[in-house]
């Protein structure tokens, strides 16, 4: 269906024409939690197993450039780690774990989608184009993110919990007004955890993106944790059935199979770029590591939950996949490992000779142009800066 | 006595607070197993149970809202708002709402609703976690705006703050919860100054430098470097920001006859602006030289790598002392 005009968009669809009933949260409303339906096409075993409405027809190429992804975002998480414990990032919010979640819905993406991250979106940052050297400012101290979010249509990274859903709608909803929907349109993806998914902004944006049918799609990674608090203390409900309520169709995906979110994420960005509105993906995953560098997982959680969900890695059943299909030399994982390895290397190397702001620069960009107060301001802070150097001078 | 850290001593005014008062609730985010991110509430969720000690939705408006509603059916809640820059979610509950219950009821209505922010910079965070944003609640009548400088402030005041029937907006000074002092936790409140007094922590008599939770500490190394130089600061911790102690400022300006105004928040429409005004009208006659603020520049939180430059330090409030004898 192609739908050019956003107010024939928001007003002609009924929700019985959408024509997706077979993944409408309704369907499956009824069913207990336990027996929540998870989108799944390739097991923890690396087994490739269909789905009637989610078909994939996927080359070896791609699943090689999947692997590739995952790897070396993997890679670039675990150097970024590493450099906050030698002191050279202040904190990083690692995605190990959550890396076929993020590489999936990334590879999903059109160019001319526009994706919405939190803070943890390194891997679909990756798929994006944008320079990791970026995100290690942010986590450095040296930038607040300061990309330019247009240039490879991923924004800047949202720290306040919640609150980049509502831009998403909003810009979604802009491309409505210029009639972006229908056929060849854009679509908006964005990000979220399991834990703001109990902020009022979030089902805020529910609530907009459905009464506009806006073009875009709450990504929704479940990691089970925010911080210390389990999946228990924000519902009571598997988190997709939630979007039924508003009004747009819910669906669980295997947040650690790559293929499932790719295809699950393509499914819902394709109908929202039609004008079908939006979806609610839950990507059903864990958190393998602390919040962040600076939170301490042994205070609150088992370890066994760790051991269980490791089985089920994301980038141990690609591996198994291309094994077992023989779509690949055995070389081929050490050429991924070399090229990880060297993108690694680069980012450290990148991190460690990376120059501090000059102090000056923090009087830029509060307003379009320097207003009469902020250039007395920074007048009078170079003259304080002065003042030491005299100082000195006469020592 | 014994010595404690300033969040040690948080921990142990609460949890005092938890026992003589089966009402008082603890509620927010991480603050059950994990005890919160700065340890505040470690163990008082082992200790005094699920029911008492709330791990919340993540929703800041929910820790407000639904505090002001228990607090409404007799509870005395004490929130935890994780980091300063995560309280805005909870605005409208806290300016709207709780400030007003009182004056809406005609007096009959009492929210005794403790909110705690952990608020400053100076930890090398990223954003968001070090902002100052206390004046926005000073300017809101009806809310009751502390800090605490020390642990022993820390200590009394969070139970003080529980004590009252008023809201208290309680902020935290997070540079400085790993600062150790003397506490004696077997002390009643009894002997405690009050919670909306001002506390001379440094007599003097040249300048008054008056000050405010983690700028406490600094604005006394201050007063020990300025002695060398022959200069006497007398350093008041204001501890309440509103309402504020006019009388101790006052006093000690009328004293001094010179006055520096020093918080980590950004000086335009801070409390240094506040009290300078409130210094000029009593003190016009007495003054030497025109208050002066030392804060943050007019810009937002730059990234930690900056902030260094951005918040005030030793060297900017003696820069400020030595400019009021330039008049
Ligand atoms: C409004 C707001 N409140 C609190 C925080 C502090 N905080 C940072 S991350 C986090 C947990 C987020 O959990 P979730 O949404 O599940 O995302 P995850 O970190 O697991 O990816 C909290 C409480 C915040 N950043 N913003
Ligand atoms: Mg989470």
């Amino acid at each position: 269906m192609a739908v050019k005009d956003a107010g024939q968009a928001a007003s002609s669809q009924s929700r019985g024409a959408r024509g997706r009933a077979s993944r409408s949260a309704a369907a499956v409303a009824d069913r207990p939690p336990e027996q929540a339906e998870l989108v799944q096409l390739l097991t923890p075993e690396g087994e490739r197993v269909k789905h009637p409405d989610y078909p994939l027809d996927i080359t070896a190429a791609e699943v090689k450039g999947l692997y590739r992804d995952l790897v070396i975002v993997r890679r670039i998480d675990f150097e970024a780690i590493a450099l906050q414990r030698q002191g050279e990032l202040g904190i990083w919010a690692s995605l190990l774990g959550q890396e076929a979640a993020q590489v999936g819905s990334g590879r999903a993406l059109g160019p001319r989608d526009m994706a919405f991250p939190t803070y943890r979106e390194h891997g679909v940052a990756w798929c994006r184009g944008l320079d990791p050297m970026k995100l290690l400012e942010l986590f450095r101290g040296v930038s607040h993110g300061g990309w330019d979010p247009t240039e490879h249509n991923f924004h800047l990274y949202t720290i306040v919990i919640g609150s980049q859903t509502l831009h998403a709608t909003g810009y979604a909803m802009g491309i409505q007004r210029d009639g972006a929907v229908g056929e060849d349109g854009e679509a908006v993806i964005v990000y979220f955890g399991d834990g703001a998914t109990s902020q009022g902004d979030v089902n805020e944006a529910f609530i907009y993106a459905s009464v506009n049918n806006a073009p875009v799609v709450f990504f929704c990674q479940n990691n089970q944790w925010a911080i210390s608090e389990p999946l228990e203390r924000q519902s009571r409900v598997p988190l997709y059935q939630r979007a039924s309520g508003f009004g747009f169709p819910g669906v669980r995906v295997d947040g650690n199979d790559v293929f499932a979110c790719l295809a699950v994420t393509r499914k819902a960005m394709q109908a929202a770029r039609e004008g079908q509105g939006p979806t609610l993906i839950e990507a059903y995953t864990y958190r393998m590591g602390a919040h962040t560098t600076t939170d301490d997982p042994t205070r609150y959680r088992l370890s066994a939950e760790l051991e269980a969900w490791k089985l089920k890695d994301p980038i141990e059943r690609v591996k198994q996949y291309l094994i077992r299909t023989e779509q690949v030399e055995m070389s081929f994982f050490d050429e991924v490992d070399a090229e990880a390895a060297e993108v690694g290397g680069q980012v450290r190397a990148a991190c460690q000779t990376m120059p501090d702001p000059l102090p000056e620069s923090m009087f830029d960009d509060v307003y379009t142009s320097r207003t009469a107060q902020n250039a007395a301001e920074r007048a009078e802070f170079d003259a304080y800066l002065d003042s030491f150097v005299g100082e000195e001078a006469a020592r | 006595m014994t010595t404690l850290t300033l969040s040690k001593a948080l921990n142990e005014g609460l949890r005092k607070a938890l026992e003589n008062d089966p009402k008082v609730l603890i509620m927010g985010e991480d603050v059950g197993k994990l005890g919160g991110v700065f340890r505040v509430t470690d163990g008082l969720q082992k200790d005094f149970g699920e029911a008492r000690v709330v791990d919340t939705p993540l929703a800041e408006s929910g820790i407000v809202g639904t505090a002001i509603g228990l607090a409404l059916r007799g509870y005395r809640p004490i929130c935890e708002i994780q980091f300063d820059g995560f309280v805005f979610p909870a605005f409208d509950q806290i300016v709207c709402q709780l400030a007003k219950m009182r004056y809406r009821s005609l007096g009959k209505l009492s929210l005794p609703v403790v909110i705690r922010i952990p608020f400053g910079g100076g930890i090398g965070a990223v954003e968001h976690h070090s902002e100052s944003p206390e004046a926005l609640f000073a300017h809101t009548p009806g809310l009751r705006v502390v800090s605490c400088g020390d642990p022993a402030d820390a200590f009394a005041m969070i139970q003080q703050s529980v004590n009252s029937d008023d809201p208290v907006i309680f902020f935290e000074p997070k540079r400085r919860y790993w600062d150790k002092a003397e506490v004696d936790v077997a002390e009643g409140l009894a002997a405690a100054l009050p919670l909306d007094r001002a506390r001379v922590l440094v007599p003097g008599s040249d300048v008054t430098v008056l000050t405010y939770g983690p700028m406490v500490r600094t604005c006394a190394e201050a007063a020990v470097a300025a002695a060398q130089d022959g200069r006497s600061l007398e350093v008041i911790d204001l501890r309440s920001l509103a309402p504020l102690d006019t009388a101790t400022i006052v006093e000690s300006v009328r004293k001094t006859g010179r006055c520096v105004v020093v918080h980590e928040a950004v000086v335009t429409g801070g409390l240094g602006a506040e009290i300078a005004a409130r210094i000029t009208q009593e003190c016009f006659y007495q003054l030497e030289a025109p208050v002066l603020r030392v804060g943050a520049y007019t810009t937002p939180y730059p990234p930690s790598r900056l902030e260094e430059h951005y918040l005030p330090d030793l060297d900017r409030v003696l820069d400020a002392v030595d400019r009021t004898f330039g008049y």
